[in-house]
């Protein structure tokens, strides 16, 4: 475990493809098997466990140190998996380390119970590191920065052949790839590549640049079609296999069983995933009601029906599209989904214009049904092929301009993550006129993006200069009608809440700008913010 | 009698130590330590810029804080100068102050203040690790012992030194086509480093950012080996592959480093004991070798002298007082606005 623990730390700090290749090919040369088979199965996503939740992860951690000390902990460091790698008591006389294997091969076969001993048990025996690698191994993320393609890079670099051989026979390997080592390091012929149903590298389109792209790129090279506020999903039938793929390609098939059902076909289609009413599409809030369960049950199903909003086409029957310009797949498209004739699966139609400037128009003002819930709009052009990844160039995406207001800071966190260190969660107010006819603020939401490292800085400073009272990691600033900080918040949209107490709820705010220079008085008012209600 | 005989000592440490704008004084004896701001009289426990500033009318330390200061300030950096070797016993009014090793950087000193039957230490930045560069902490069992807490918080475990330079020579051999530039703060930090790594056996010469050489000279002209130091600047665009540079930690981000051979960038910081302190930076080799005592060292620290009273200077104090609430020591938080320990 040490190997690879040490492994995962220098790649989580490694940012250049080259570097994390040569660790990669270093660790994938020394490791014995089936130690590094099982590395290289985590790494790429191919062998996730659930084993142990966040909340029994913490609980395990507080039995053995004082709540308020974790807390304050967890606090500072911002990432649960660290703070309990970090803070774990040194047990002098604990067992000896754990290899990955042994963690592995120990999971698979232990109850539940089971599971929470032995992972108590890895905690005592490991150092910091090898803690937190095995937390972020139970849990399921290790977020070290390598993508399925680079593991094959470098597996192509250790066997000397071309990644396009690794990426053909991936599919029908399995952990702890026995076969493919043998095969890379000479003992084995290479192994064979028929997988159906398998999953498909999803093409993703980058965020338009308003002020460079639609001088660069011609109109009529583009088809447009409006961005559904849904969930991207890969859904498949071969070989009497149904699969409904997310986009990084985790299997939801058993939340969506409506959806399974009605994939009658043989292909891959890739489309946002849609709760469906009357053949519209509803708002995202009702798709939420069924998205991170493992199952859904009759009242949901019936409540919720989901379907998909098909927008290409990458397998229809053995024949493999993605080569094709999205022009010709998209008229395969069309048929395929016509000859369907199934109220859950539709067809995302193409929006048709002939300049830029008609474009931004019906951005602006979204034509009646559908689209005015569309989040904006996807431009692909004709003769893209169908990339994995996110190509600069072929998609783009272009979301609507978003609803602004001024409000006042009332108190910061200190953040999470990258921000751990910096007053970086904001929460902001409006004025609002309380029972006594006086002007005072009201919290409607709480913003942790949309500024830069130099104005966190700032904001940081402001925060640390300007408190009111500490509460743990949680400050109020001084903000009243003489003095405070305002911020232009952008958010998507805005819905009646009763959970907070200004009666908002603001989706997607984020900090647009600081205005240093106005005035706090002169930032507006609760009525003007209900006005904005979806 | 036992709250009674408490409250009575609390008033006598109030007496003979409170906090001021300026940073920490001393009544009885009219003297602050580590202030921030220019005093009449100060004690200065070790040479970082935070706690020994300029400007000063008369500036007790040991010696070597006080060739550090006259080197970082120039020689007339305070009116009147006083050198206290460690254990020295001297006089201010009736009090009596000794400077005892602190084991932070060289010279670096805990206050010792004997007053009407009270001893108090004001500890300084301190570690209880051993330090090739500077002597020893040298615990003084007292009344009242005043902390700093940079790193109070149970996350900072400091792992084993000689593993975390044994990281850096590790990733030096898997990629001998780069430069590791290697932040490390130019009083202490780096001349400790250089140290560990001859220890460890690595004799080539180290490639210094023009910002260190005063202190590493400093350092040498006390009897600190460094063995072979070169300068890292004058050198041609994609130099000193294979090599480490040491710099100061702002600089391993900054233009300069531009001029190395595909930089790593690498921090000796206890900060890099947090993952987000690390990406902060930016930093892909994170090194956690501190000065300042970890969170088992502070409160081992406390354990050993068994005070009667802990105060906290600055730093991460809300963990420690919670601690001494649950160890049953009477603590209180000072938060002494002014020092700085980012790039600790």
């Amino acid at each position: 475990m040490k190997a690879f623990s040490r492994l995962l730390d220098q790649l989580a700090f490694t940012p250049a493809r080259n570097a994390k290749l040569t660790l990669l090919r270093d660790y994938l040369g020394s490791a014995p098997d089936p130690e590094r088979g099982w590395a290289l199965a985590s790494l790429t996503g191919a062998l996730t466990f659930e084993a142990a939740k966040p909340g029994f992860i913490r609980k395990a951690a507080e039995a053995r140190m004082d709540p308020l000390l974790f807390s304050l902990s967890y606090d500072f460091v911002g990432d649960l998996a660290e703070t309990v790698a970090l803070v774990w008591p040194a047990k002098p006389g604990a067992n000896r380390e754990p290899e990955l294997s042994e963690v592995v091969e120990s999971l698979k076969l232990a109850s539940r119970r089971e599971v929470q001993q032995l992972l108590e048990r890895w905690l005592d025996a490991l150092d910091a590191s090898g803690r937190w690698a095995l937390l972020k191994l139970l849990t399921g993320g290790l977020r070290v920065g390598v993508s399925a393609r680079l593991a094959k890079q470098a597996l192509a670099g250790l066997g000397d052949v071309a990644v396009s051989d690794i990426e053909e026979v991936w599919h029908s390997q399995s952990p702890p790839y026995g076969d493919l080592f043998a095969w890379l390091e000479k003992h084995e012929p290479k192994p064979s590549a028929n997988a159906p149903g398998r999953f498909r590298p999803v093409m993703l389109a980058q965020a338009i640049d308003e002020e460079s792209d639609f001088a660069r790129y011609e109109a009529k090279d583009y088809a447009a079609e409006w961005k559904w506020d849904g969930i991207r999903v890969q859904a498949s039938h071969e070989a009497g296999q149904r699969r409904l793929y997310s986009r990084t390609g985790e299997d939801i098939a058993t939340a969506f069983p409506d959806v399974i059902a009605a994939l009658d076909f043989n292909g891959v289609i890739d489309g946002e995933l849609l709760i469906f009413r009357d053949g519209h599409a509803a708002p995202f809030g009702d798709l939420q009601q069924r998205l991170n369960r493992k199952t859904a049950d009759a009242g949901l199903l019936e409540k919720f029906p989901a379907g998909i909003r098909a927008y290409d086409l990458l397998m229809e029957g053995d024949e493999d599209l993605r080569p094709l310009p999205f022009a010709a797949r998209r008229k395969r498209l069309e048929h395929f989904v016509g000859r369907l004739k199934n109220d859950r699966i539709d067809l995302s139609p193409l929006q048709p214009f002939h300049s830029w400037e008609e474009l931004a128009q019906l951005r602006a003002h979204p034509p009646k049904g559908d689209p005015q819930v569309a989040e904006g709009l996807m431009l692909k052009r004709w003769d893209s092929i169908y990339e994995p990844g996110r190509p600069k160039g072929p998609w783009f995406k272009w979301k609507r301009d978003p609803h602004l207001i001024d409000a006042v800071l009332m108190y910061a966190q200190r953040g999470h993550g990258k921000r751990s260190g910096f007053y970086s969660d904001y929460t902001f107010g409006v004025w609002r006129e309380d029972a006594n006819g006086a002007r005072a603020l009201t919290p409607v939401g709480k913003a942790y993006f949309g500024f830069t490292d130099e104005e966190l800085k700032r904001l940081d400073k402001f925060v640390r200069d300007n408190t009111v009272e500490r509460f743990g990691p949680v400050r109020s600033v001084r903000a009243d009608r003489d003095f405070g900080l305002v911020l232009e918040i952008a958010f998507e949209g805005l819905q009646r809440s009763t959970r907070h107490k200004s009666g908002v709820a603001m989706r997607f705010p984020r900090v647009n700008r600081i205005r240093w220079d106005k005035p706090a008085r002169e930032a507006d008012e609760l009525p003007t913010l209900e006005k904005m209600l979806d | 009698m036992q709250e009674l005989a408490r409250s009575r000592s609390m008033l006598g440490f109030r007496q003979l130590l409170r906090n001021t704008p300026e940073g920490l004084y001393c009544p009885p004896g009219d003297f602050h330590i580590d202030p921030v701001r220019p005093v009449a009289r100060a004690v200065v426990t070790h040479g970082h810029s935070d706690h020994a500033r300029s400007g000063h009318g008369a500036v007790m330390a040991t010696p070597e804080t006080l060739a550090i200061m006259a080197a970082r300030y120039g020689e007339s950096f305070a009116g009147h100068t006083e050198a206290a070797g460690y254990g020295e016993k001297i006089s201010r009014g009736d009090v009596g102050v000794t400077l005892v090793p602190a084991g932070h950087v060289l010279g670096s000193a805990q206050v010792v203040l004997r007053w009407k039957g009270i001893t108090a230490v004001i500890s300084g930045d301190y570690k209880r690790r051993s330090d090739p560069t500077c002597a020893p902490f040298e615990p003084v069992p007292c009344n009242l012992f005043v902390s700093e807490a940079t790193f109070g918080l149970p996350v900072f475990h400091f792992p084993p030194t000689d593993d975390e330079v044994a990281k850096l020579l590790k990733s030096v051999a898997l990629f001998p086509d780069r430069t590791h530039l290697v932040g490390a703060y130019a009083l202490g930090k780096a001349q400790r480093l250089i140290a560990l790594l001859r220890r460890a056996g690595y004799d080539k010469p180290l490639y210094m950012h023009g910002a260190l050489a005063g202190m590493n000279v400093l350092y040498q002209a006390h009897g600190v080996a460094l063995g072979p130091l070169l300068p890292a600047t004058g050198e041609a665009r994609n130099a000193l592959p294979g090599e480490i540079v040491i710099a100061p930690p702002s600089a391993i981000a900054d233009k300069w480093a531009r001029r190395f051979a595909d930089p790593i960038p690498a921090f000796a910081s206890g900060w890099m004991m947090v993952r987000a302190r690390a990406r902060q930076r930016q930093v892909e080799l994170p090194l956690v070798v501190s000065d300042h005592a970890d969170w088992d060292e502070l409160t081992l620290t406390v354990g050993e002298l068994k005070p009667e009273e802990f105060w906290i200077t600055h730093g991460n104090e809300e963990a420690l007082l919670r601690w001494a609430q649950l160890n049953d020591v009477s603590a209180t938080a000072l938060e002494i606005a002014g020092y700085e320990d980012e790039e600790e």
